[in-house]
Parts: C-alpha cells; structure tokens; sequence
C-alpha cells in the first residue's frame, strides 16, 4: 500500500522527529510512504481564525497535491479534522454564498480518504500491536479535535497498552482541553496558559515521566509550559513511541 | 406598522433564504427516542416510582385503600397538624382516621391564611415512575394551586398502579393542556449554592406521598 | 461592582482578573466539576439521549424555519385562553409594555421569576426608574441583587459566590430589604436556602403583580411552561393577581407532544436531575385558580436578526440549560462576567454577539473567547454546533460583510484591531500556496536557530509569557527528506 505522509507545516518546521518516526513505523508496518514535497499547510489557522477566504487557496492546494494518493496520513488529529469536517464545510459555505459547487468538488475527493495516524493504524492496517518497545511510564492526552471531531475514541490508547515495557497510567482530567487552541493561545493568552497550567499539574500527578498526544501544536503548548514551570516531564508524539523499538529507541 | 407586523415582517424576511418545505408537521421531526425506558410489569413501574420519589426526597408509604385513612391519620398526629386543607372533590372517608381541624379550599382566602395551614392533603393526575413526578391537574380531589404551594406539608395520595406510568411521554399524554399543571418532584430544593442541591425552599418542605393500591377491577365481558 | 455590563472591556482583559483571583477560579473550579460528573450520570442514565438531542435539534429548528405561522398560532391560542398578547420589537418597548402594565394595576412592586429574557432587556432597572421595586425570588437572583452584583451563570447566577460570601452578604443586606438574616446565621447551604424562605416570603404573600419568563411556549394550545426547583416560580405564577411573562419569541414549539423531549433533556442537562422539583404550566387563566389576569410580551430584541444568518440562526434553538457553560475551561477560568452579558459561556459567546451585534469591543472579542475544544457541542441537549458558529462570527468580524440589524440589512466593516492578523494570514497564505517561498523560510529559521531567543518581546509576550518556545531543528522535515528520500528510517539526520 503507497500512502501520502501529509506531515502539517508545524510538524515540518519544528518536528521532523515526528515526521521520521512516522515514515520508520509505516515502513516497518510495510507501507510505503511518499512525502510530496508541493505539501504546505491544510489552512486550519486561517480557518479557525476567521480568515476562511484565505485558507480557501491552501484547502485547493491540498487537494490538488494530495488528490491522487490512495490514502493520506497524517500525525495530526487537529489538520485531520481540518480535512475530513471542515473541508466539506468550506464547499458547503461557498455553494450558499452562490459560488456553485466548484469548491466542493475540488475538495471532496481528499476528504474520505484522510486519516489520523492512529485512525489509519487501528482501522485500515488493522493492527494494535507495532512492535514498539518503550520502557517508560507514560500518561496520554486525547487532544479536542482528535477526540470530538474525528472520533478517536480509545485507539491511541489501544495503540500505548501494546507497546512492550510501557506502563500507561491515566491523566486525571484527560478530556479537558489542554488551552491551546491555535490562536487562541495568543488572543486569549491568561485562560489559554492557566490551562496549560492545570493540565501541565494534573500531568504531574500522574508520577509519569511522558505526557503523550498525537497532536504537536498541543504538545508545543503543553511542553512550554511544563518548560517553564521546571517539570520534569516530556511531552513526546504518540509516533516517536511507536516507531521506537528495541533496536532502535527513542529517548 | 405595529410591532407585530413589523416582528412577523423580519421573520419572513429572515427566513427568505430557506427553502420552501410543506412537509406536515407529523412527518417533520424524527422520533427515534424511547417511550419508556425498559419493560417492567405494572408493579415494577410502582417500585420505580416510589424508588425515585424517596431519592429526591420524598417521603412514601404504601398502603392498602382499607388502610389508607388511618396512614393519613398517623401523619397528620406524627406532624402534629392542627388543621389540614382539605380540597372540595377529596373522598371523606380518606380523612376518618384523623379529627384535625379541616380548612376548605376557598377563592376568598389570603395566601396569609393558607400560610397559618400546617398540612394539605390531594390526590394526583397522573405520576411517571422514571422521574419520581406527580402531576397535579386542579381536579376537585387536588383544589388550587396555590393549596399545595403554601403550606409546609403536602400529603399527596396516589392511586396505584392506575395513576401511575412510566415516562414523562405517557405522563403528557394523559394530561389536558387546558387546565393548570403543576409537575412536583420532591419537595423544593435549590442548586444555587455552589452547584450543590439543598431541599427546602419556598414550597411545602416535606412532601409525603401515599401509594395506596387499588387492584384493577377483573376485566369484564365485552 | 457595577451592576450593568455597558463599557466592558474586552473578553481577554476582563479574563485577566478572573484568572488571577484565587477565591473566585476556586469556586467555579468546585460548582462546575460537581456538576459535571452529575450531568454525565443522569445522562447515562436514559439510553435514548441521542435521539432525545436530535429530536430536539429538529424541533427547533423545524419551529424556526416557521416562526412566523406559530407565533401568530401562539397568539390565537392564548387569546382564545383568556390571556392578552403583546409584541416588543427590542428591549425598550418591552420595558414600556410591562412598567405600563404593572402602573395600571396601581402596584408599585413586583416579584419576579429568575428569567433571562427580563435580565437581557434590563427589566428591573427600566422598573425602578418608574417607580416600581422588582423582588428577585430566585435564591441565587436573590444573592446578586442583594450583593449588587452581575450574574455570572445562566443557571446559578451568583455561581462565582461560596456559601461564606453568600452568608456575609445576606446578613449585610437583607436588612435593607425586607426580613433581617436570622441572628446567627451560618454559612451551611440549609440556613441560607432557609433565611431566603423567611426574606421572601412576606414578599410573596402579599404580591399582587408576578413576572416571569418562560422556558417554553405551545403554539397549539397556548401552554406556558416554567421550570424551576424553589417553588418561587409557582409563588410569582399562582398568587399574585396578575401575571406578566416576558418570552424571547423562539421559545416556542409547535405541539403539546414536543415538551416530551425537552422536559427529558432540560433538568438533566441543567440541574443533572432526572426532574426538577416543580414544573408550572398554564394556559391562559383558570377561573378561581391563579391570577386573574395574564400579559404575554413576545420579544424580538436581536433575534429575528439572528434568524437571518444561516449559520448562526441555530444559537437560537438553545434551552438555556446551561450544560455548555459547566464543561467550558474557558468559562471555568474566566468566569461569567468576562462574557459582559446576561449570557455567558459558549452560548454567550455566540449569543451575545448576534443579538447585540458585533460593534463593541466586547461583542468583537467573545467569538474569541474560546479554544474550539467542542466540549460545548458535545453536551449541548439541542445539538448546537458552537465551535461553528464561534468561527463564523471571528470571520464576521474579521471580514465584516452584509448582516441584519433591527431587520435592516447593514454591511459591516472588518473591525478596527485586526490589520496586523489579516497582513500575516495573508502572507501565510502566500507563502503556503508556493512550497518554495515556505521552504526559504523553514531553512532561514533553521539556520538562525543558535540565535532564537527563550522569550519573545511585545506582542510575543502573549506566548512565552507563560511558556518556552520550542526550539527550531537543524533542518526541516522536507529537506531531510529530499537528502535521505526517507530511507533508513530516522536516522542521519542532522541532529
């Protein structure tokens, strides 16, 4: 099976880690991986700010890069559902604005055919078990858009209790947003970083030494705040600790 | 143009991107959700309801109709009542076991005599096991609303398993909208302080309701 | 405190001191977790919930889409039940109707149902300034009017309160009022509800004007419906001589039936009870039986404006439930006044914004007011698809555009504030429509990166104020690729 790695523009710049770890545990999973390199941004932030006229170009370009995969993959829950919910939603936006169906067509052949990676492990690979190895404990943070938008359910976590040496323990407070939010973390910066704050504590409780999360923009948050709250935690990309094995693994 | 025109003018101008849709009203909304939550027998559904009644609260004793004048009688005493209202169309006999003093339920008392009331006693419209309700209807055996608002004690008797069902849908259907209805669950209560719930506030703070059965009579010959 | 929300600063600025105040984030911290898990466990408990929510969703939306047919079917029905009906295209006629009312009773006090249709035209105040004294009976009502305060819930208004600043403010006021606080009171929840029954209650054994709102109203019969837990709704709607209920007009639904849903999804979604304790429904006037005489004031006020926006009309189906409010972090942190409206929360936040328009620079600021996490969404008894309409209205703002106000169409213009935002999306959208401008900037950053600081200055503060940066890698993902074409997994790269 050849699949398109939709990395996101964050992951690219500030996490290539993610992005390798993505490609080591596919292609240990016998899937072939393809990075198009035309590849920018979904458009989420121009969306979710308000500017969707912009991101209209960038869900076009999307499209136009990515249209041709069987599958698109990506290690972000919240791009993903940029895709899957909000894609259909630009089309529909534009039909009422009289702008006819063109918008709608162009972007609805992506749409069904963009996973999550947990979404695309559990569901179309049908596996649970990677191989990974990890011993150390870790604690999991279901991010919104993973959680509310497409529906991850339980997978990430189905994903971790497979995971040889790792001892996953619970997040009190799992389901709540951790306050990043995109923009949000900068318009509204005091609620935005009294969650971190919270989540960052509640994270703390655990005794873990990983805070987990298939979303990097999250993380970004999360690890900044524990950064400057003098945590001795890490956050780490649910993809970093699969693809870590025995042979090869992860700090 | 009158605010209702100009109201219903901004509507219809509103809604003038919507697309024409004639569909009658049966057909409009999906109903897909339950009638009754669970299958239990007529005595299930009367176990239920006293089961949810006592949870929010409220006091419930079961009783046979032979008995039920004197339970009302053992609690007027055990309240220690001095008067009891008493509704126009209430059955007499409900009242053989007690000689407190009754009070009618009159148009021209003051909501301050009903005040100097100790107790009130009614009977039911309908009750719905699932959320522990009883409905009253303003019916002769229930008088006013206010009667059963202003004194401290309600004593409410339900016939069982006859005025009971089992849902909030079942209890409206068989409810007149025309007359006045008060739906009680439990005695007053707030959640204002601090989200938490408190019984006790501006209605009757003890609500006694008596489930007095009354065996279906055998179905007769057609 | 001011006891109006005119002048307030915008959403992150009237944050800024909810979040820093120790007292206050404790006591949304314990109200909206206890509720929470409440919530979650009477929901649990019928298995239809779904249905229940979409049977909702559709009933509203169904009664919108024929606004105008049930209004003019409610109207008919309470007439033909003896009631008088009265329109009110905004706050100030609304105001007019009810204080002429009430003068031609020749009353000069009322007592009031917790409604937030009368808190959103500002009822009591437009009373007082004729004359007229308007009694909250409502125990949390109550606990704001006494502490000349602001609500801060949609439920429990005085939400921001403990029981230990409820206990100080009762026996500082209630003297002013009415009945003294007893001798003595303490601050266990019981005495409080108990000294509210002893302060209210020669209120309303003597009123002889009510007022209330209206959770719902039954086109085909006429029904009103109030839900309440204290049994000061039934006293305002059952003793008093005449009775005046002000009603937003999307309260409606079309049939008796249709209370079948809402009164499952109502009590649970708001109070977390299978049913709250009373539930009032009349019709009209009964002979002998309640008040004698019954005002219906239909109330436009922004709504018939929000009903003209296709997305954002379904803020309207909302039930006042209040279950958004006690899931939102943001409400949480926040608190109620930073919304600078009667409404609060995410519905608030899409609420306000619509009826009252986008021009001040708090309306401007609540579409923000949110990290789109969708817990709202997920709880909302009615399917109100909030994050949705949050974004629609940042674009009403940002983009500006034709809208509906007072029923006139009036093109907006992007709002003052967001020149900056718009000049870097729009280079953003430059720059990620070429993969080449985009990889010129990640190699740049990547080079530079033994330069980037920990924290930002000026309007970088809003982020690494509170937390580090992270650090840019050596080399972008891309060009790892294109050097190594994936191959070896995550090795050789350029650490």
């Amino acid at each position: 099976m050849r699949v398109a790695l939709f990395l996101t523009c964050v992951n690219d710049t500030l996490y290539p880690d993610t992005g390798r770890a993505v490609v080591k545990l596919l292609t240990r999973l016998g899937v072939e991986v393809d990075f198009p390199m035309a590849q920018t941004c979904c458009g989420q932030a121009h969306y979710n700010t308000g500017y969707r006229h912009e991101a209209e170009p960038l869900a076009r370009h999307f499209s136009d890069v990515f249209g041709e995969y069987e599958a698109i993959v990506t290690p972000s829950g919240s791009c993903g559902a940029m895709v899957r919910e909000l894609y259909p939603r630009m089309g529909e936006r534009a039909r009422a604005e009289g702008r006819g169906d063109t918008l709608a067509a162009t972007l609805a052949p992506v749409v069904p055919k963009t996973y999550e990676l947990t979404e695309f492990l559990v569901d179309v690979l049908g596996v649970t078990d990677v191989g990974a190895y990890y011993p150390h404990q870790v604690t999991y943070h279901p991010t919104c858009h993973g959680l509310r938008s497409l529906g991850l359910g339980d997978r990430p976590r189905r994903l971790l209790q497979a995971v040889k040496g790792l001892e996953l323990v619970e997040l009190p407070g799992a389901e709540e947003c951790c306050g990043f939010g995109g923009t949000f973390a900068l318009k509204n910066a005091d609620v935005s970083a009294a969650m971190g704050t919270d989540k960052v504590r509640n994270a703390e409780s655990t005794g873990a030494e990983v805070l987990c999360a298939a979303d990097n923009s999250c993380l970004m948050h999360i690890g900044g705040t524990m950064a400057r709250l003098s945590s001795g935690m890490r956050p780490v990309h649910i993809a970093e600790i699969l693809a870590s094995t025995e042979e090869e693994s992860a700090v | 143009m009158s605010s209702r025109e100009r109201i219903l003018g901004r509507v219809r101008r509103a809604l003038s991107d919507v697309r024409q849709d004639d569909t009658p009203y049966e057909q409009a909304v999906s109903r897909g959700y339950l009638r009754e939550h669970g299958e239990r027998s007529a005595e299930q559904t009367v176990d239920l309801l006293a089961e949810n009644l006592a949870d929010y609260r409220a006091v419930v004793h079961r009783c046979t109709a032979a008995e039920l004048a004197s339970v009302i009688g053992r609690l007027l005493a055990e309240r220690g009542s001095k008067t009891v209202l008493v509704p126009p169309g209430l059955d007499e006999g409900w009242l053989d076991g007690t000689d407190v003093e009754r009070v009618a339920d009159r148009a021209e008392s003051t909501p301050h005599e009903l005040d100097r009331v100790d107790s009130v006693i009614t009977g039911c419209a309908v009750a719905a096991a699932e959320t522990g309700t009883i409905v009253l209807d303003g019916s002769p055996d229930q008088g006013r609303r206010r009667v059963t608002l202003v004194p401290d004690h309600h004593i409410c008797v339900v016939r069982v398993p006859d005025q009971v069902v089992s849902s909030v849908p079942q209890a409206l259907e068989r409810l007149d909208p025309a007359r006045p209805l008060t739906w009680i669950s439990g005695p007053s209560a707030t959640s204002d302080i601090e989200l938490d719930r408190v019984e006790g506030v501006h209605g009757p703070r003890t609500l006694e309701v008596v489930l007095v059965s009354v065996p279906h009579p055998p179905p007769g010959p057609r | 405190m001011s006891g109006t929300f005119v002048g307030m600063p915008a959403f992150p600025e009237a944050a800024h001191e909810a979040v820093n105040n120790p007292t206050l984030r404790g006591n949304l911290r314990h109200a909206t977790h206890t509720i929470r898990a409440k919530r979650a466990k009477a929901v649990a408990e019928v298995s239809d919930w779904a249905a229940l929510r979409e049977a909702g969703k559709q009933i509203k939306d169904h009664t919108l889409r024929h606004l105008d047919r049930y209004l003019a079917q409610l109207e008919e029905s309470v007439t033909a039940a003896g009631g008088t009906v009265h329109w009110a295209a905004d706050a100030n006629e609304a105001n007019r109707i009810v204080a002429d009312l009430v003068k031609a009773t020749g009353e000069s006090e009322v007592v009031k149902v917790k409604s937030m249709a009368t808190q959103e035209i500002g009822l009591n105040e437009a009373l007082e300034a004729e004359g007229i004294r308007a009694y909250e009976t409502d125990l949390a009502e109550l606990i704001v009017q006494l502490g000349k305060d602001r609500p801060s819930h949609i439920l429990v208004p005085a939400i921001h309160r403990n029981r230990g600043e409820i206990r100080d403010i009762f026996r500082r006021e209630m003297r002013e009022w009415g009945r003294p606080a007893p001798e003595g009171l303490t601050d266990t929840p019981a005495e409080l509800a108990e000294a509210a029954r002893l302060h209210l209650r020669e209120k309303f054994l003597r009123a002889k004007v009510g007022i209330s709102g209206a959770n719902f109203m039954v086109a085909e019969t006429g029904t009103l419906v109030v839900v309440e837990s204290e049994g000061n709704g039934r006293m305002c709607l059952t003793l008093p001589e005449t009775l005046i209920s002000v009603v937003g007009i999307e309260k409606i639904v079309p049939t008796w039936r249709d209370l079948e849903v809402f009164l499952q999804t109502l009590p649970r979604s708001s109070t977390a009870e299978r049913m709250n304790p009373y539930t009032s429904m009349w019709t009209g006037t009964t002979d002998g039986d309640g008040p004698r005489t019954f005002h219906l004031v239909l109330l436009d006020n922004g709504r018939t404006d929000t009903l003209a926006d296709e997305v954002g009309r379904q803020a309207l189906r909302c039930i006042r439930c209040s279950a958004c409010l006690n899931v939102c972090p943001v409400y949480e942190r926040a608190g109620g006044h930073a919304y600078g409206s009667v409404y609060p929360g995410p519905i608030g936040a899409i609420l306000s914004p619509q009826l009252r328009g986008t021009a001040s620079e708090i309306d401007a600021s609540l579409p923000y007011a949110s990290s789109l996490c969708g817990a709202c969404y997920e709880v909302c008894p009615v399917a109100i698809d909030i994050p949705e309409v949050l974004v629609h209205l940042r674009e009403r703002v940002v983009e500006g555009g034709p809208v509906i106000r007072e029923g006139n169409k009036v093109v907006l213009q992007p709002a003052k504030g967001h020149a900056a935002e718009r000049a870097a999306m729009r280079a953003a959208r430059w720059a990620f429509t070429r993969p080449g401008a985009l990889r010129i900037g990640q190699r740049l950053a990547s080079r530079t990166r033994r330069l980037h600081p920990r924290t930002l200055p000026g309007p970088g503060r809003a982020w690494s104020g509170s937390r580090d940066l992270p650090s840019v890698p050596a080399e972008p993902f891309r060009d790892w690729w294109q050097r190594t074409n994936g191959e070896n997994g995550d090795k050789g790269a350029a650490k």
